[in-house]
This record gives C-alpha cells, sequence and structure tokens, in this order.
C-alpha cells in the first residue's frame, strides 16, 4: 500500500517534533527513517500508526485520507522499541493476539500461529513466555505478532536498538529477506546509518523535525543535499575556508570549486574520501593511528586548518612509514562544500 | 541463529511493596557489608532492634496469649456464641466483603484514571488519594457526620429517600471506605505506571477495543497489584475502629463491629468476650498477612 504524508505537524508544549514533513513511500518498500534522538522519526511512525494525532498535515494510505482513523481500524502492525509483548501470555497467544480479538475461527489462528512461528524461526517456542526468550528471540515474536493480522503496513520502531551488536548484524539481513519474501510495505526507525543504508531502499533522513533529504541509499551518499546529511552520515572532517575567485582556502588547503559559492563555506571531506602518504615538508601531522579491525584510523592535524580524521583499509599501501610524528602529504578525492548559515551546525 | 544473551534491562512490573522488600534486602546487604569491620557496633545494633521488635510486637502478643490462657479456653468458646458477638463479627466480615468489592472496581477504575488519562487537576486528584491516609479515622468520622447526619448537608435528601446512614450499616460502610481507599488505588497505580503504557497500545495497533485491552492486557498485568491493595483493605476493614465507632455509635446487635465489642466488653469487663474477639481478630490478621507474603512471592517470582 502506497503512503503518503503531506505537511505533517506536531507539537508537544513547546517543542516542535514535527514541522512541515512530507514524503512518500511507495508500495512494497521498505524505508528506512533516519536522524539523530529528537529528530521527530518515532513521532511521525506513531502517527502513522494512529497512536498520536497530527496537529495538521494529512496522511493517505493507498490513496485513501486515513489521518483521523482509530488505530485499531487501521491494520496497521508496529513492532515496539522493546517489544510491549505480552508479558503473561505464551509466545503463542502473543502471536494470536490480533487474530483473536477479531473472533477468527481457532483452527484459521492455529494455521496462521504456525506459519508465522515458522516464519520467524520460532518453532518450539510457542509455549515459553517472553520473560523466558533471549533479545532476539522477542524481536521476532514481536514482528510474528504484527503480521499475523497481514497488516497493510509494517511500522517498526527502532528494531534492533535492544539487541547486542552480533545479533542485530544477523537481525537486520534477516529483515531483508523477510521483506522480500512477503513484500508489505514497511517503515523503520534508526539513528544508525549503517542499519538505514544496510536494510532498506529509501531513506529518508530528519533532522530537528525537518526532514532534510529523502532519497536511494545511493543518493544520500553520494549527492547529500545539505551539509548535515554531508556530515551525519559517515565520519566527516568540517573546516571553514574563505572563498575567492572559485578556491576555498583553509590553512594548507586550496579546494577549488565548482559551485558558485561567496564568502565563508563550510568544507566537508568524508573520512575515506582523502589519501595521504608519507612525504617531507608535507602539509599534516600524524596524531595516532588506530586499528579497527579491518580499518585503520589514522587522525592527523592539517596545517593551520584542524584535526584531520582518515580510514584506510587494514593493507593499504598508503599508510607504509604512516607513524605518529611524522609529516605527510593529503590529497582530496571529494570535497564538498556548504555556504555558511545562520544556525550552528551540529557538532 | 546462535544463542543471544538475554535482555534483562527491560522493566518490568514491580508494584510498590515488592519494591519496598526488595529496597530492605538490598540495604540490609549493604549495612553487613558496611559494618563487617566493626562487628562490636553491629551486633549492639542488632541486638537493640531486637529488644525494640520485642518490646513493641512480642510484648503485647504473649501478654495476650496469656490473658487468654488465664480466661481458659471454655469461658472463651462460650463468650464467641454468644448472639452480640456472632453480630458483630458478621458485621465486620459483611463491611469487609463490601469494601473489597467496591475497592476492585472503584479502585481499578480510579488507578486507571489518575495513570493513564494525566489532565490538568490530576495532581490535586492524586494527592487526595492520600488523604486517608494522613486523616485520623475519627475526624473521618466526624467529618462523615457533618456529610450524612440528621442535620448534615445531605440529611434532607436522605430523610426523602428514607434512607439512613449514620448509626446505620450504609454509615460503617462509609468510613470503611473512606479509611481504605488509598490501598488499591495506590498499589494499581504504581504498577500502572511501571508497566508503562506500550503494551496496551500494542493491543490497540493489533485491533483490540478498549474493553478487550483492559480484560486482557491491562487486567492480567495488574492483577497481583490489585490482589495485594484488596488484602491490605481486608486487613484494614476488619481492624478499624475509630470511624465506625463515631459514625455508627456501636449499637450491640446493630452497628457493633468486631473492634468496637471489644471497646465495649472491656467497659463492661466482660474479660472473655473481649480477649476472645481478639483472639479471632488476631487470627484473621495473621491469615491475611501469609497471603500477603504468598501474593508478594507470586509478584516476585512473575519478574523473573
Amino acid at each position: 500500500m502506497k503512503i503518503e504524508v503531506e505537511h505533517l505537524r506536531k507539537r508537544f508544549g513547546s517543542f516542535q517534533a514535527v514541522d512541515d514533513v512530507s514524503f512518500s513511500v511507495e508500495s512494497g518498500s521498505l524505508v528506512a527513517l533516519l536522524g539523530p534522538s529528537g529528530s521527530g522519526k518515532s513521532t511521525i511512525l506513531r502517527i502513522l500508526a494512529g497512536l498520536e494525532e497530527a496537529d495538521s498535515g494529512s496522511v493517505l494510505f493507498g490513496g485513501e485520507a486515513a489521518t483521523h482513523l482509530h488505530a485499531r481500524l487501521r491494520s496497521v502492525g508496529f513492532v515496539f522499541q522493546h517489544y510491549a509483548l505480552f508479558r503473561h501470555m505464551s509466545v503463542e497467544d502473543n502471536v494470536a493476539f490480533g487474530l483473536d480479538v477479531r473472533k477468527v475461527p481457532k483452527e484459521r489462528v492455529r494455521a496462521r500461529v504456525q506459519e508465522l512461528l515458522h516464519l520467524t524461526g520460532l518453532q518450539g517456542l510457542e509455549k515459553r513466555y517472553p520473560a523466558q526468550l533471549s533479545g532476539g528471540q522477542r524481536q521476532r515474536v514481536a514482528l510474528a505478532r504484527a503480521l499475523a493480522p497481514e497488516p497493510r503496513l509494517l511500522l517498526l520502531d527502532e528494531p534492533f536498538g535492544a539487541v547486542d551488536a552480533k545479533v542485530r548484524h544477523e537481525l537486520r539481513q534477516w529483515l531483508r529477506r523477510l521483506h522480500d519474501e512477503i513484500g508489505v510495505t514497511s517503515i523503520f526507525v534508526t539513528h544508525d546509518q549503517e542499519e538505514a543504508f544496510s536494510v532498506s531502499d529509501r531513506v529518508i533522513v530528519l533532522r530537528d523535525g525537518r526532514l532534510e533529504q529523502a532519497g536511494s541509499p545511493e543518493e544520500i551518499l553520494d549527492r547529500p543535499a545539505t551539509e548535515f546529511v554531508a556530515c551525519f552520515v559517515g565520519e566527516a572532517n568540517v573546516y571553514e575556508a574563505e572563498v575567492s575567485e572559485g578556491v576555498a582556502r583553509c590553512g594548507a588547503l586550496s579546494v577549488p570549486l565548482r559551485e558558485n559559492l561567496q564568502g565563508k563555506v563550510h568544507l566537508v571531506i568524508r573520512s575515506y574520501d582523502l589519501k595521504l602518504w608519507r612525504e617531507e615538508p608535507g602539509m599534516a601531522t600524524i596524531e595516532r593511528v588506530v586499528p579497527l579491525g579491518d580499518r585503520v584510523r589514522v587522525q592527523a592535524y592539517l596545517d593551520g586548518c584542524g584535526p584531520l580524521l582518515a580510514h584506510f583499509p587494514r593493507r593499504s599501501s598508503l599508510l607504509r612509514g604512516i607513524e605518529p610524528g611524522c609529516r605527510a602529504q593529503v590529497e582530496l578525492t571529494t570535497v564538498r562544500a556548504y555556504p555558511i548559515v545562520a544556525k550552528a551546525p551540529p557538532s | 541463529m546462535p544463542a543471544e544473551p538475554s535482555d534483562l534491562s527491560r522493566p518490568m512490573a514491580r508494584p510498590a511493596a515488592l519494591r519496598r522488600a526488595e529496597g530492605a534486602r538490598n540495604n540490609s546487604d549493604a549495612s553487613i557489608r558496611g559494618r563487617s569491620r566493626r562487628p562490636w557496633s553491629r551486633i549492639a545494633l542488632v541486638s537493640l532492634v531486637a529488644a525494640y521488635l520485642i518490646l513493641v510486637l512480642g510484648g503485647p502478643l504473649i501478654a495476650l496469649a496469656h490473658e487468654l490462657i488465664d480466661i481458659g479456653g471454655s469461658a472463651i468458646l462460650e463468650a464467641l456464641q454468644s448472639p452480640p458477638l456472632r453480630l458483630a463479627l458478621m458485621t465486620s466480615i459483611e463491611l469487609t466483603l463490601w469494601a473489597v468489592l467496591l475497592n476492585a472496581l472503584f479502585g481499578t477504575a480510579g488507578a486507571l484514571a489518575l495513570s493513564r488519562w494525566r489532565m490538568p487537576g490530576s495532581g490535586l486528584l492524586d494527592a487526595l488519594a492520600d488523604l486517608p491516609l494522613a486523616v485520623s479515622p475519627v475526624m473521618a468520622g466526624l467529618a462523615l457526620m457533618l456529610v450524612f447526619g440528621r442535620r448534615g448537608w445531605m440529611g434532607p435528601l436522605l430523610d426523602l429517600l428514607q434512607l439512613k446512614v449514620t448509626f446505620a450499616f450504609g454509615g460503617l460502610l462509609l468510613a470503611t471506605l473512606f479509611v481504605t481507599l488509598p490501598f488499591t488505588i495506590r498499589e494499581i497505580v504504581y504498577v500502572l505506571d511501571e508497566v508503562g503504557t506500550s503494551e496496551e497500545e500494542a493491543a490497540t495497533t493489533l485491533g483490540a477495543s478498549p474493553w478487550q485491552t483492559f480484560w486482557r492486557v491491562t487486567l492480567p498485568n495488574i492483577r497481583y497489584g490489585l490482589g495485594y491493595g484488596l488484602l491490605m483493605t481486608a486487613a484494614r476493614s476488619l481492624g478499624e475502629f475509630g470511624a465506625v465507632l463515631v459514625i455508627g455509635g456501636s449499637i450491640a446487635g446493630h452497628t457493633q463491629t468486631a473492634t468496637t465489642l471489644i471497646h465495649d466488653a472491656l467497659e463492661e469487663r466482660d474479660r472473655a468476650a473481649a480477649y476472645g474477639m481478639a483472639l479471632l481478630l488476631a487470627l484473621a490478621s495473621v491469615s491475611l498477612l501469609l497471603l500477603l507474603e504468598r501474593a508478594k512471592q507470586r509478584l516476585a517470582r512473575r519478574q523473573r
């Protein structure tokens, strides 16, 4: 089912949680709402589920107005951040709940529950109670419960937030496969960019209740629309530079700009969009070299500019001779420049 | 999928009673560790507490037992079979059953209102629900007289309806309801706040009506808290004295309750009746305490 959200606004007291957000989600796609905490992503999800009412704006489900539809009539599956499993019910009863309250005949309920337990790999745990399950198992029960009444839309609030890193990784891949199998339109909320990019078809980036950019993972990564998106996605170096005659200068850096910008700009350089190698006199001093599994993080100080962060593959030949205290030459492969607006950029 | 560590960080229902019990346990652990370097002060403290408990709790109980033996079993059995005593006991039991029933209904409804529908003024309501704990029961009885007495605010209305509240069972019940009001509300509000709203929201998104959500999700979550609150209500209803004395007047065979009978029997120097009834009340209290203890254990088990 296609979801359209138009000019959504929601205020809690003096806090503007959602500020004029519009986007649409194609039927059958898996979309991530990505943003730091307080960006309004969970509020949007709750408005879509009918658990919160928007102050203004509209929500359309498959072209029909759903703005004032009661939560229980929306047939939306919701997976809560901490799962919200019914603690006094067994796994089986949890999954059957959405069918039982609709008075579906017992045999059909039983068959559907078995089907979902099979789909989510929970066979054999029917009689367990939520307290007897691991985090990953609870997550899958919550998903099975939400899917049981065949919702038109599946919403997931920080679905992998409460499990540890390894399980999170597996659950992501599993969720993607599950989505491809059943094809229900799904929206999930996350503050983890890797999660957003590895699972979803489209990513919607939010900040302070406003939509920053919506697009495919490639678009967001390669063509960030705003400085916020450029900085938020991946680790980035940000320098303040002065533009004159089409060239931005900051200390040892001078970057010719394609954009027609004047005055002061922010140069945003992703940690993997640069090369450096040992060279005298060079333009930076290496401060630290930190091995991070398959990657190496190099911290340096760019002359007259500020700290510089770079990531390299572990076995990169560029790293030869790089050690704390030595000098290095820096080459930038991709630089983005954004005019400095009055509002301070997020740190 | 490999074995995953269980997630224990999830908040669980933890009723006030249980939290208090746990708090006490944790505190004693801490004090033991803290004081292990100074065993003498620890022994002194423990003996002091033991002496205090014996003096305050043990002494009266031993004295009561001694008095009962002194009076003699047959005299007490005989006294317990006298009609006024049996009527007073029946009145107390009837009061307790009504109080438990009405508190179950209004306690649950009140707790839901306080916990789930936060609105301007609910802070005041919340404080008001604790009022009976702070007010002397005798004062409560007096205040009820002012409202429901013959010259009270509601007097003309009650006359019109030919209802009698003061010096009647209705008055006893009102007084009992007043003093027992906080127990269920407090316990259930605490459990509701602790459980949170997400299970109820989950039920709603799954298509459950408010009524289905209440019966299938909310009530099972609060049932032990409710049970605990009702046991406290029963214990308090059986033991209440001041409020029922003031509004009921302790008319033998009519508004005399178990506790006011003890008072009257003592005035008349009828030791067998007084101590016999005291024995019954003590037995009732002990059984309620055992039930409370079991309820607490059920609560504790459900946390795991």
